[in-house]
């Protein structure tokens, strides 16, 4: 085809643009993700017994704070990569804030902690589980986020396809916080980063092959 | 400073008509997609210039591109850089499907254009050609000049200088020997 007939096909096809495309699909994909994740915990895993009371410590909060935080700097790191040429801007400084603040309050309790009680601290006694459940309960919303980009056009893939496995790590993460008992700060500065982190560095490898167009 | 200008008159003149386009205007979407094309062209000719065949296809497929994620274009943010994105993606991604199909597949054709095109470019830009030629007698640098540098025949070439076409071909001949031997010892 000749490229004039192209352009007047194209051009033929003039329909009016919807506005907010991006922020509509990756809405629907973070709805749907947290739903089926929420789910999963719920009926596979269970909400912690002590709930209710759990509610009251300021430690509850920091522990939902810190993947929340991650994944509203992901979320806007996504919004951007999804479209050609997009510039993340702050949001990596955004996401590392947290996580910065968790390792200094991390330190702070371990110097004030005897020695031979800091191992217990940073292992607690569930850091096996915690790696392995915060990877597979973000699958949900990992296959949305990048249902999401795929309609889009991401020209960085690697860093999209991070971003989107940073912010279904961190989505799962917040999630699983509800039925996770852990609430020592190094546990959290070791086991929750760390947890986040495996879907982002998945995406990172993914990226490229998943979001091609 | 004045490309600049240019460049800055460009993108709010493109950027009007293809949200103009967006919102149904497909007039301006049209003219939108021409202009774009040029500049297209433009740019991929100048990165495929060993691949002529391939600038057109990916011309259009860099417009096609454009028109289907035109929703992926923020108002707020540059177009340019935004179509500058886009063409550069599709133009890298080309050429990584390029890499991986020669990759699988050795031709003869490509080893042998290895050898075909000799480029001397590294040592004869250190030479100044005119200094050299400026060390030849008379007889033998007129004929090359002619002959190398201007593009004349061998008749041609006889009849502007006089000589025979035998003279002429054995002055050449013995000229590019000459200098030949004075690159040697120069390198």
């Amino acid at each position: 085809m000749k490229t004039e007939e192209l352009i007047d096909f194209l051009a033929a096809r003039t329909t009016p643009v919807e506005a907010n495309v991006v922020a509509r699909r990756f809405a629907a994909a973070l709805g749907w993700g947290a739903f089926c994740t929420t789910l999963l915990m719920a009926l596979v895993l269970g909400v912690r017994a002590d709930l209710m009371s759990a509610l009251h410590l300021p430690m509850f909060w920091i522990k939902l704070a810190l993947p929340l935080v991650v994944a509203l700097a992901s979320a806007r790191a996504i919004t951007r990569l999804a479209r050609p040429g997009g510039r993340v801007a702050w949001a990596p400084f955004v996401g590392a804030a947290p996580i910065a603040a968790i390792w200094g309050f991390a330190l702070a309790v371990l110097v004030v902690t005897p020695a031979e009680a800091r191992v217990p601290l940073v292992m607690g006694s569930t850091w096996r589980f915690c790696l392995l459940a915060v990877p597979l309960l973000s699958l949900p919303p990992f296959v949305a986020i990048v249902w999401a980009i795929r309609g889009l056009a991401p020209t960085r893939l690697a860093y999209a396809g991070a971003a989107a496995g940073l912010l279904a790590g961190s989505l799962a993460e917040a999630i699983y916080a509800l039925h996770c008992p852990e609430m020592a700060a190094p546990f959290l500065a070791v086991f929750y980063v760390g947890a986040m982190l495996v879907p982002g560095v998945v995406g990172f490898i993914l990226g490229p092959r998943l979001l091609r167009w | 400073m004045h490309r600049d200008v240019e460049v800055r008159a460009r993108e709010t003149r493109l950027r009007g008509l293809l949200l103009a386009g967006m919102a149904g205007d497909a007039d301006a979407y049209g003219t939108f997609l021409k202009e774009l094309a040029t500049h297209l062209r433009a740019f991929l000719r100048k990165r495929l210039a060993n691949l002529p065949d391939e600038v057109e296809d990916l011309v259009q497929e860099c417009l096609l591109a454009v028109h289907n994620h035109r929703d992926t274009y923020d108002p707020a943010e540059p177009l340019t850089a935004w179509l500058h994105a886009i063409a550069k993606y599709k133009l890298v991604d080309r050429l990584r499907q390029r890499a991986h199909r020669e990759a699988r597949s050795d031709s003869l054709d490509d080893a042998y254009e290895l050898f075909s095109f000799g480029d001397a470019d590294a040592a004869s830009a250190r030479m100044d050609v005119a200094k050299l030629l400026a060390r030849l007698p008379e007889r033998q640098r007129v004929p090359i000049v002619h002959m190398k540098l201007e593009g004349l025949s061998v008749v041609e070439t006889a009849r502007a200088t006089g000589m025979s076409e035998v003279a002429v071909k054995v002055a050449v001949h013995r000229g590019l020997k000459a200098l030949a031997a004075m690159v040697k010892v120069r390198s």
